[in-house]
């Protein structure tokens, strides 16, 4: 009975299979960049960015289709143009920073939508804005795996100027130059699991997967590396018990997954070891030294 | 003895407003000099300005026999996101950096260090914790730890002794002065007028210029502190441009 509902449907549909693979490859390349995101207080930057990059990516679909390579090329052009602007608009005329992200960013979200509504299908702009990861093809399933094996190999390259200039960004500029570009590369990086994420989950849903991991994993660990493991450890765990809740229900596959890593999110909020809520109502007696 | 910092007429500030004004001087190799001045006076600003955070407005800093990004610096407690997820041991091996660089391994003799800085300021034991948990006199310790570990010539101290009991304070200051004895040059922001006198030989008083600079018993005069609290005036948005011959004028 368990095993009917648990493990038949990727025995018996390909497509399962090929969803679950997709799932597990946006797991392991969101979950640390979602990690990062939180710590430097960028979670609602990656939401803006996942609204920015739509029009380029949607360039890209329009020209070559489902191709990941063009919509990440357009996506990475887009989400920099977006973020640059609104960096120099900032800076010249004292508007502040957060003010004209939103600005660039929902005007590009507003031009995406007006060029796949315009040049594509009803049915593409569904797609584009809700994704759909049960209609994975190779080419797209290879695109996210090597996505995801970019952002991993790249985040092992920056990762210790990426940290250093979170915690202490002034002292970073002491001993190294690396500190803007590592920045820089995790933009990069952030679009591109966007753009892997928009396969799945679609524009409105692909950042969910990168930033609740991230909010479930600090309710268990203070230290970043257990950190990303637990966030990896979630995203997969909600990409599969969501898959399967899609499959037995008629719930839509991404609504499903972001609805699941809710529920855990929800239940680490309360349960978390640290700074739960029940283990706050409930605390064990302190200790002697 | 040669200089080891010399101060060209420099100007340091933010938008063009000037929080060190025409400063000139040197500081000697292996010297131990204690910045003083009234808050707003343009210590930290100075400093940023010797570690390349900042850069001068007008004049310059010479560091001769010095690589770019090779001075030591503590930075303000305040400067530090201490909610960060980081272990006290990965933070104080960030002081490596220069030999490890971004990617660089950490062997066992860095390893060795690393324990060993972390024992000379007393955090043993805490290695595995996360800095979030550390009280502000741990936190500062750790701070010199990481210090320690980047082996500097120069060594810039931003206020490193602020509200610190008087056990760690003598901790702290006898690092200080093992750096002094190594012929490390050391410069510290400080406010104790007290400890400046006891322990540092040499005195720089700061109130945007400098009011006094040389051997601290002649520096810390109640005249030449009077002077400074006088000078530290605000941060004046109508102020017309410097022109060069208001600059205080020195013989050549």
């Amino acid at each position: 009975m368990i095993s009917q509902i648990f493990l038949t449907p990727f025995s018996e549909f390909e497509f399962m299979r090929r969803a679950l693979a997709a799932v597990i490859a946006l797991a392991l390349g969101g979950g640390p960049i979602g990690v990062f995101l939180m710590l430097r207080r960028m979670s609602l930057v990656g939401d803006a960015m996942a609204h920015a990059i739509l029009p380029g990516a949607a360039v890209g679909f329009l020209l070559s289709g489902l191709n990941l390579f063009a919509m990440t090329t357009g996506g990475l052009v887009a989400g920099f143009a977006v973020a640059l602007l609104a960096g120099l608009v900032s800076r010249s005329t004292g508007v502040k920073e957060d003010a004209s992200l939103a600005t660039f960013y929902l005007a590009s979200l507003a031009l995406g939508v007006t060029i796949v509504s315009v040049k594509g299908t009803n049915i593409d702009l569904l797609h584009v804005l809700f994704g759909n990861i049960l209609a994975m093809d190779d080419p797209t399933l290879l695109l996210v795996a090597v996505n995801a094996t970019i952002t991993l190999l790249v985040l092992a390259v920056i990762y210790r100027p990426l940290v250093i200039e979170s915690v202490d960004p002034l002292f970073l500029r002491t001993v190294s130059r690396a500190g803007a570009p590592a920045h820089l590369v995790f933009l990069a990086l952030i679009v591109i699991n966007l753009v892997s994420g928009f396969q799945a989950l679609g524009t409105l849903l692909a950042v969910g997967l990168m930033i609740l991991p991230a909010g479930i994993a600090r309710f268990w660990s203070r230290d970043i590396t257990p950190m990303i493991c637990i966030a990896v450890a979630s995203a997969i765990a909600s990409g599969y018990i969501g898959l399967v809740l899609s499959f037995q229900t008629r719930i839509p596959s991404g609504p499903a997954i972001i609805l699941v890593a809710a529920g855990l999110y929800l239940g680490s909020v309360l349960f978390g070891r640290i700074g739960g809520v029940v283990p706050q109502l409930f605390p064990r007696r302190h200790l002697e030294a | 003895m040669t200089a080891q910092l010399t101060f060209e007429d420099v100007t340091l500030g933010y938008d063009r407003h000037p929080a060190v004004h025409h400063l000139s001087g040197a500081v000697d190799a292996g010297a131990l000099l204690a910045v003083v001045g009234p808050n707003g006076a343009g210590k930290s600003t100075l400093f940023r300005g010797v570690v390349g955070l900042l850069k001068p407005l007008a004049g310059r800093i010479v560091t001769p026999g010095l690589g770019p990004r090779t001075i030591a610096y503590l930075p303000q407690i305040a400067d530090i996101d201490r909610s960060f997820p980081i272990s006290v041991i990965d933070f104080v091996s960030t002081g490596l950096w220069r030999a490890t660089g971004i990617f660089g391994g950490i062997g066992a003799a860095a390893r060795k260090a690393i324990a060993q800085a972390i024992a000379v300021v007393g955090l043993t034991g805490f290695e595995n914790r996360g800095i979030g948990t550390l009280s502000g006199g741990q936190m500062q310790r750790l701070l010199f730890a990481r210090v320690l570990l980047q082996d500097a010539r120069v060594i810039v101290l931003d206020e490193p002794f602020n509200a610190m009991d008087a056990k760690t304070q003598a901790d702290l200051l006898a690092l200080v002065a093992h750096w002094h004895a190594e012929g490390r040059t050391v410069l510290a922001a400080l406010h104790d007028m007290e400890m400046v006198r006891a322990h540092f030989p040499q005195t720089l008083l700061l109130a945007r210029e400098a009011v006094a600079w040389g051997a601290t018993s002649e520096v810390l005069t109640a005249e030449n502190l009077l002077a400074a609290r006088r000078m530290c005036e605000a941060f004046d948005d109508t102020a017309g441009t410097c022109a060069p011959e208001h600059r205080p004028s020195r013989a050549a």
